[in-house]
């Protein structure tokens, strides 16, 4: 028989990631104009006014451009967890495809209903309908961010299952565990207020652009768009920094391998440090080896305790202690080493074709003793296919800098919001054509700060599709790997030409600029 | 509720979302018809507004088809998914043209040009109905795999599903019987699109055209259609021995379902003649504008208890025709009981779902599209 190849396992993973990758250019966008063209239909709806109608259907305009390739995107990873990731979709379908199947019956159609009605509505409707139907887009888009993002969480902290034997799958046992883990919930709120920051920079970025070219036609239209997203922004990237606060705490707990490479930390401590800045070494090869993992860095002393223990005197283990275990756990037990957790691994998975052997014999006795054994070692399951120990160490450069990038720049856009309001209130910001400059030059930066985020996620998960639980390269298909080559570079194709027209329709949209 | 009624309620509510998926075809059907049936570029834009208000709803019943399926039973999704990867990925792809076609085609800067967003959609317009109707027509003629739920304790190959054909999918497309279902379905795609414009635009020429065009299209529907059905309750079919679950070939397996199945075989026929009544009604009386109603009532309730014949009565609904026992029944491929019972209780509001989405579209549909319509700005 012949070993899965790895570089199918690459493939498939670049494909699941390109369409990600693209998936989150264009819905945080929708995610963020969604809040703000709705405040801005509500002071429609309150003042009657004309102009704020003609603004509120501007931003929805852009919307519409993003919301279709938003959809598309989204429709091939839904699929792509069958087509690519078919083991996975067996070995834990019982628990991963609710979440999907509810979002399309809570969220999707009422996202496909309303958007049609905002869209082609505006003479058909009441105002207050047409409203409703506004914010319901919104709130459709953000109950399906809910219900994906609790997914992707159940990846991160499996809970509320057990895996049953007879059926060679985890099964759910418990959906408010699913529904409501602490990571799912940390998730869902910085995930989408970071869309909602994305939205409030694209607002003021693109008014600004309208100032920086001195558009008279447009100069209020701008002013009053910047002033609602700039606050929309503020609030936002405000509750980004908390809940992104609360979403290190619960790596922290729940996967502390990952918060280790976020923090390039190899030799565990008591009152551990922050790197707020710091330059890996690249001749760090190897976890174990006594080479200096940094070039340069700036500490905060105890910083790096209290985020993961909310203690500064807290121990946190690093890359290290955790493949050699022997640290006292939270819970007063010892840790095993990566090496120990293999083996209880590879017991479990012998236990388990021993009891469905047994099973198939009708031998009960021995059915029943391989049953416990692998019950006693179900929770290093995963393990069982580890082939080394040090493959359990994610990329820790990738992790290090894109978690350092995501973190960077939102402390900066909490300063952009706040200056920004500042000028719109206190000074004449039509006239401050460098401000007008920095705001569109941050646009970009929001997208960057949101695909870090998902790299520190995604790629500090690995080598893990569930934490210590099923490996990456278990949850492949069985194909080849010039199929998925094939595959991967149609998409790149499909969704890099859908990228350049849309970007060159909205430049067009923006250029012509509302109807005022 | 017993586990048994829940595989069973899940399987109706997976053939009710085909039903209503294949009746959204419609979308595609009247894609499929944009470079032939329209004599001027307004015709066209009628079209395009016409489908393009419904588009999401087509894609949003997909989504949630694959969804429900995951969620109700996985191992189809893992096995047929990842197993008949091109067949899937060739939709997918032409879903993706579909997309984005009707915001950006009209767009200025929209990098293409009008003519290849048009051509997108009548790509999606012929593959969709095609390969969805040949995938279906699978349940029933069967597919080359193997399960083995004992690979996973495998350290070299821990795959559960394996596909035999290294055409993964594409081989389905050279099955006469396969290719016949995914012919009728292209057309009755074509004809609903066809009905669905009769009521929704008002443009006289575009009209007469249209109404011609459902002869040739009704006439190649019913045809294939009835090869495909015909054969299908003259074939061996795969059944499941209900004590043992043996999966053993059963002569006249789609006839004996259907003769043991009273109810779904007097919908069935119900179905059948709405949609009949629907297409030779608005063909024979110029005024009736109502035929979507009837042939789209019809195609959801004919599609939906086609599946169930592939599925009930002790059948196995993804046959594999390489490993009889690796055949995905309702018993062996489903989710958990408590997850089904979960997922029962969302199930509940679904009805709230059809009443608003039915409530926002008659809002909508209020009047019909005219050339008017085109100047408004969000018109495609």
């Amino acid at each position: 028989m012949e070993n899965i190849d790895m570089s199918l396992i690459d493939w498939s993973r670049a494909q699941f990631a390109l369409t990600a990758i693209y998936h989150w250019i264009f819905v945080p966008l929708t995610l963020g104009l969604a809040l703000v063209m709705a405040i801005m239909e509500t002071i429609y709806y309150r003042t009657k006014s004309d102009f704020w109608k003609q603004t509120a259907k501007f931003w929805q305009t852009i919307f519409g451009i993003n919301f279709a390739v938003g959809v598309a995107t989204g429709l091939i990873l839904e699929f792509e967890f069958g087509t690519n990731w078919s083991n996975y979709s067996w070995f834990v379908g019982d628990i991963f495809g609710a979440p999907l199947a509810i979002e399309g019956i809570v969220a999707f159609f009422m996202e496909a209903t309303f958007v049609a009605v905002m869209f082609f509505g505006w003479n058909k409707v009441s105002r207050g309908f047409h409203l409703a139907s506004t914010w319901l887009t919104g709130i459709g888009a953000t109950i399906s961010a809910w219900w994906i993002l609790v997914a992707n969480s159940w990846m991160q902290y499996p809970v509320g299952m057990e895996f049953n034997p007879d059926t060679a799958r985890n099964e759910m046992v418990d959906f408010m565990a699913v529904a409501f883990s602490p990571m799912a919930v940390n998730k869902f709120c910085h995930t989408v207020l970071s869309g909602w920051v994305l939205g409030a920079l694209f607002v003021v970025g693109v008014s600004c652009w309208y100032l920086l070219k001195n558009r008279d036609k447009e100069k209020e239209f701008a002013l009053g768009s910047i002033k609602i997203a700039a606050w929309t922004g503020l609030v936002a990237a405000g509750l980004c920094a908390l809940t992104g606060d609360g979403a290190g705490y619960e790596v922290a707990q729940r996967q502390p391998m990952k918060l280790a490479a976020m923090e390039g930390y190899y030799e565990g401590e008591a009152g551990a440090g922050l790197v707020a800045f710091g330059i890996l070494n690249p001749d760090k090869e190897c976890p174990t080896d006594s080479v200096d993992p940094f070039l340069f860095r700036i500490e905060v002393p105890h910083m790096l305790s209290i985020l993961a223990e909310r203690d500064p005197e807290a121990f946190v283990p690093g890359i290290k202690n955790i493949l050699e275990g022997g640290y006292t756990q939270k819970d007063g037990t010892v840790a095993l080493s990566v090496e120990e957790k293999m083996e209880r691994g590879r017991k479990a998975i012998v236990a388990f074709s021993n009891y469905r052997t047994a099973k198939a014999e009708g031998d009960t006795a021995t059915a029943v003793a391989a049953r416990q054994t692998l019950d006693e070692n179900m929770p290093y399951f995963g393990y069982g296919y580890i082939k080394n120990a040090e493959d359990v160490v994610p990329n820790v450069p990738l992790t290090f800098y894109m978690f350092r990038i995501m973190v960077m720049l939102g402390g900066y856009f909490i300063l952009f919001f706040m200056v920004m309001l500042f000028f719109v209130y206190k000074k004449d910001l039509s006239r401050m054509k460098w401000m007008h400059w920095i705001a569109l030059l941050t646009i970009p930066l929001g997208y960057i700060a949101g695909q870090a985020g998902w790299a520190v996620a995604e790629c500090g998960r690995q080598p893990w599709v569930i934490q210590d639980m099923l490996p990456t390269n278990v949850a492949v298909s069985q194909l080849s790997t010039s199929s998925v080559q094939l595959t991967f570079f149609i998409f790149l194709f499909l969704f890099t030409v859908m990228l350049i027209a849309e970007i060159g329709i909205m430049c067009k949209t923006i250029k012509k600029g509302p109807k005022l | 509720m017993t586990y048994s009624f829940l595989q069973q309620y899940w399987w109706f509510i997976v053939s009710l979302l085909a039903g209503l998926l294949v009746f959204l075809l419609f979308v595609q059907g009247g894609n499929s018809l944009l470079l032939t049936l329209p004599k001027s570029d307004t015709q066209r834009r009628l079209m395009i507004n016409s489908t393009g208000r419904k588009w999401e709803f087509t894609f949003t019943t997909l989504v949630t088809f694959g969804g429900a399926f995951f969620a109700s039973f996985p191992l189809f999704y893992s096995t047929s998914f990842g197993g008949a990867y091109w067949l899937w990925m060739i939709l997918l792809f032409s879903f993706v043209l579909q997309a984005v076609s009707y915001e950006f085609r009209a767009k200025a800067g929209n990098l293409l040009g009008e003519k290849v967003y048009h051509v997108f959609l009548v790509i999606n317009g012929i593959i969709a109905p095609l390969l969805l109707g040949g995938a279906v027509s699978t349940f029933f003629t069967g597919s080359g795999f193997v399960v083995n739920k004992d690979n996973i304790s495998s350290q070299f190959q821990p795959i559960i599903s394996q596909w035999s054909s290294s055409w993964h999918g594409l081989e389905a497309l050279v099955n006469p019987w396969n290719i016949s279902l995914g012919i009728a379905v292209l057309f009755l795609a074509r004809v609903l699109a066809e009905l669905y414009f009769i009521n929704d635009i008002n443009e006289r020429q575009l009209q007469n055209n249209t109404r011609r065009r459902l002869w040739s299209d009704g006439l190649a529907f019913l045809i294939f259609f009835l090869i495909w059905f015909v054969h299908m309750l003259l074939m061996d079919g795969f059944a499941v021995d209900s004590t043992t679950g043996e999966v053993i070939m059963e002569p006249y397996k789609y006839l004996h379902n259907l003769l043991a199945m009273p109810l779904v075989m007097v919908i069935l026929l119900v179905g059948v003649v709405l949609v009949l009544f629907g297409l030779l009604r608005t063909l024979a009386k110029p005024d009736f504008e109502k035929g979507i109603w009837y042939s789209g009532v019809g195609t959801v309730l004919t599609v939906t208890m086609l599946l169930l014949l592939a599925g009930y009565n002790h059948t196995a609904y993804y046959p594999s025709t390489t490993s009889l026992q690796s055949s995905l029944t309702l018993e062996n491929s489903c989710s958990s009981e408590f997850t089904l019972t979960t997922m029962f209780y969302v199930s509940l509001l679904v009805p709230f779902v059809l009443a608003y989405i039915v409530y926002a579209w008659r809002k909508i549909n209020n009047r019909k599209i005219d050339a008017s319509e085109l100047m408004d700005e969000h018109a495609y």
